[in-house]
């Protein structure tokens, strides 16, 4: 490894320099990797497709809504079409997003590592998700499922006659996936940091992924053996869920929930984290309070393994444990609330640079606000009564996991899309298309919490009882048009950039981290040519020099434009 | 020279994400302990399950109980511990580099690891026999032994999942054993290196760890 290390060193200028692109060209070098930014691209590519399914699916189901009558599909189509839209989106495109491809390529060298700490389990990982989407895919092809995400008994164990066996196999192999990147994660993150590299001089990024990790470590598990048991209950009749086999299907939401709360954490804090470094190179500031945005992190972290009860309010809970759920759904705003804050007064004051990251950072603070104060309508018990099961909780958690979880992506994927390949991607289309995505975005969703207020119930694809809806609902699918066209036109313009983009250099954004200051773009093999060695604070920007260098830059303009002038005349 | 070699070999075995062999070793051990983390949340789940239905139907339990042997329980406990006890003086011969030592000590775990299985096929193949493996053909004569038959059939639910997804554990306890012997045996250079073993050491406590709470929970539930 030293040899070709200093290979490197020694030549680095015979014709295109190494990287970890262009190392190998062979598809196996590709598919049997153990890079850490390789399995990123692969894992980028692999849920790009699935993100184009699970969009499919929503087409279908918006589509369906612009009529209160029903007109096109049969309700049991409908459920299908929901489901698929839900376990795609969640388990193949949410919750990989950040930590699989972001997390993947930037946490090694954010913190200073040449891998993550197992990348032969890392590779694994990524094949994992591969056979559980194939396995989800197949399962949509064989007629699909109609039991929702949430695969709640006895429906899911004894009644449905749709593909559940298979999908819950999918869905449990792609926990395990999930899970190896996590021991990954928190592995790395414990161990394999450069030197100086504290743990409070490290990204807030890395904060969020190491959170997120902790999460997935403690509540994947559960539900993955949940899941199990419904298998085994569909398939030998053992009934642990099923009232007629003298179960309780509450049990089952408790088990459930237990996860799939903090779930909703492992797809939204990594996204914090990623706006996190937005705020900060964007505003040219460190970010305010970051002891507390990093803390905040693990607050979130901890306190959301004990909300889970708010799911079932009326699931037959008692009122002495729906007021303390409640009360604990309450306390898991603050953390947020002081991310949300710290972000903002990390603006002020700061030399803000609008550039298409930023606008999605700044969509991000706006949009998970609304989704998160929502949270607290549904968080309180008597509200929650009304509004439970109708549109104001669809509206309320696309608001959390599309306004936050994929604008918080697609930010960190335009932040480091330059090191990731080496090249710029048109700055203009992609502000453009920031901006498609969040109009249309909130097109989509607000309209939805009308309906909910109205009463329009979730999983419904006909409401010839209530034909006003009908305004709202062709928003919302009109709304969602301008979205996809906002979501596909990334597709088109950063596969451009890699041919056509101009070349990037080290640090486009003039960011602070290892990973700008002290890697190539796109990075070698070993990411660093040696370890670097950390001895500043972490977001070292100085906003008053920046702003003072723009002055100056502006001030040059005038003096060339003035010396012009006479010239001209 | 030998010393140089030597340095060489220790050099050879460290990844190359890694800077020195400790940090290999630490972060190593730090995975293994996150990944019975997992273990312990995934086991957890199950006797959540447990406790609830344990708690609501005391007493059905107990009649529920008196069906399963706690003698070859009991035996299978012994077998277990013993095994483990080996596991551990495995890690100490490979710590102090007495290879053979350390293959023996693993073979005898092994061997263990088959007398529980073997056991608990009998056990299993008692249940099957008497119609008490909870799918279509279940049968539980109430006027006989008393109890609710729709209880019964959760508690045999729950004694199939969790003894069988503990049993599924001890196969790849032996697998992972079984390999690790190989490893050593051939590969000279492992015997400086004990991390592996003490890394399947730590899951062998773990699995016999939690056969300590199922055998009370499941064959010793008093009155
Ligand atoms: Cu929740």
């Amino acid at each position: 490894m030293s040899t070709t290390l200093q290979e490197q060193i020694a030549s680095p200028e015979r014709g295109v320099k190494k990287n970890y692109l262009n190392a190998d060209h062979t598809i196996a070098s590709w598919l049997l990797t153990t890079d850490h930014k390789r399995i990123a691209v692969l894992y980028l590519v692999s849920i790009s497709i699935m993100f184009f399914i699970g969009s499919i699916a929503a087409a279908f189901v918006r589509f369906e809504l612009t009529s209160p009558y029903g007109q096109w599909l049969t309700s049991e189509q409908y459920n299908k079409m929901f489901t698929a839209h839900g376990v795609v989106m969640i388990f193949f495109f949410l919750i990989p997003s950040v930590p699989a491809v972001l997390g993947n390529f930037v946490l090694p060298m954010a913190i200073g590592a040449r891998d993550l700490a197992f990348p032969r389990l890392n590779l694994l990982s990524w094949y994992f998700f591969v056979i559980a989407a194939v396995l989800m895919l197949a399962t949509l092809a064989m007629g699909g499922i109609d039991t929702g995400w949430t695969f709640y008994t006895p429906l899911s164990s004894l009644y449905s006659d749709t593909q559940v066996t298979m999908a819950l196999v999918a869905a449990f192999i792609a926990g395990f996936s999930s899970i190896f990147t996590g021991l990954n994660f928190v592995a790395t993150v414990h161990k394999m940091r450069a030197p100086g590299m504290t743990w409070f001089r490290m990204p807030l990024f890395v904060w969020g992924s190491y959170a997120t990790s902790l999460v997935i470590l403690l509540g994947t598990p559960v539900v993955a053996i949940t899941l199990l048991l419904v298998l085994f209950e569909r398939v030998f009749k053992i009934g642990i869920f099923s009232p007629e086999l003298g179960g309780d299907p509450v049990l089952f939401q408790h088990m459930f929930w237990f996860y799939s709360h903090p779930a909703v954490y492992i797809m939204i804090l990594p996204a914090m984290g990623v706006v996190s470094e937005l705020f900060a190179c964007f505003s040219r500031r460190r970010v305010f309070g970051y002891e507390f945005v990093a803390f905040s992190s693990l607050g979130i972290a901890s306190l959301g393994f004990l909300v889970w009860g708010h799911h079932m309010f009326l699931s037959s809970q008692s009122v002495f444990q729906g007021v303390v759920f409640s009360l604990l759904s309450f306390m898991v705003a603050i953390p947020s609330a002081v991310k949300a804050f710290n972000w903002t007064v990390t603006l002020y004051k700061g030399s803000v640079h609008l550039t298409t990251p930023m606008i999605y950072a700044l969509a991000f603070l706006g949009l998970f606000l609304i989704g998160g104060l929502t949270g607290l309508y549904l968080a309180s018990m008597d509200t929650d009564v009304h509004l439970t099961g109708t549109y104001f909780i669809v509206a309320h958690f696309h608001y959390v996991m599309v306004g936050g979880g994929i604008l918080g992506f697609l930010g960190g994927l335009h932040f480091w899309w330059p090191k990731m390949f080496g090249r710029m991607y048109s700055e203009f289309w992609g502000r453009l298309s920031a901006l498609i995505v969040f109009v249309g975005f909130n097109f989509t969703f607000f309209p939805q919490f009308m309906l909910g207020y109205l009463g329009m119930p979730r999983r419904y694809h006909l409401y010839a009882f209530a034909p006003e809806w009908q305004f709202y609902n062709v928003l919302s699918t009109a709304g969602a048009t301008v979205l996809g066209v906002g979501f596909l036109l990334p597709a088109f313009y950063l596969t451009a950039s890699l041919v056509k983009g101009k070349k990037a250099g080290p640090n486009p954004w003039g960011a602070k981290g290892l990973e700008w200051e002290n890697a190539d773009s796109p990075p070698i093999t070993e990411n660093f040519e040696r370890i670097p060695i950390v001895t500043g604070q972490v977001y070292d920007y100085d906003a008053e020099e920046d702003s003072r260098l723009i002055r100056a830059e502006l001030d040059d303009h005038e003096r060339r434009d003035k010396a012009h002038l006479p010239g001209e005349h | 020279m030998a010393a140089h070699a030597h340095a060489e070999s220790i050099e050879d075995s460290v990844y190359f994400q890694y800077e020195t062999l400790e940090q290999q070793q630490e972060t190593y051990i730090l995975g293994m302990w996150a990944f019975l983390l997992t273990e312990i949340m995934m086991f957890g789940a199950l006797f959540l399950a447990y406790t609830v239905y344990r708690f609501q139907y005391q007493r059905d339990f107990f009649i529920f109980h008196e069906q399963l042997d706690w003698k070859l329980g009991g035996l299978n406990t012994v077998v277990l511990l013993s095994s483990s006890f080996s596991m551990a003086l495995a890690v100490h011969y490979h710590q102090i580099k007495k290879k053979a030592a350390t293959l023996w000590c693993l073979a005898f775990t092994n061997l263990c690891a088959f007398g529980f299985l073997a056991i608990k096929s009998i056990e299993y193949g008692e249940k099957f026999k008497h119609h008490l493996f909870p799918n279509d053909s279940f049968v539980w004569d109430a006027a006989l032994h008393g109890g609710n038959p729709e209880h019964a059939r959760i508690f045999f639910s729950l004694y199939f999942v969790m003894t069988g997804l503990h049993g599924i554990h001890v196969l790849i306890g032996i697998l992972v054993i079984t390999t690790l012997m190989v490893l050593i045996a051939k590969n000279h250079r492992l015997i400086t290196d004990y991390i592996p073993t003490e890394m399947v050491g730590l899951y062998w406590h773990f699995v016999d760890l939690v056969w300590i709470f199922l055998y009370p929970l499941y064959y010793l539930i008093p009155k």
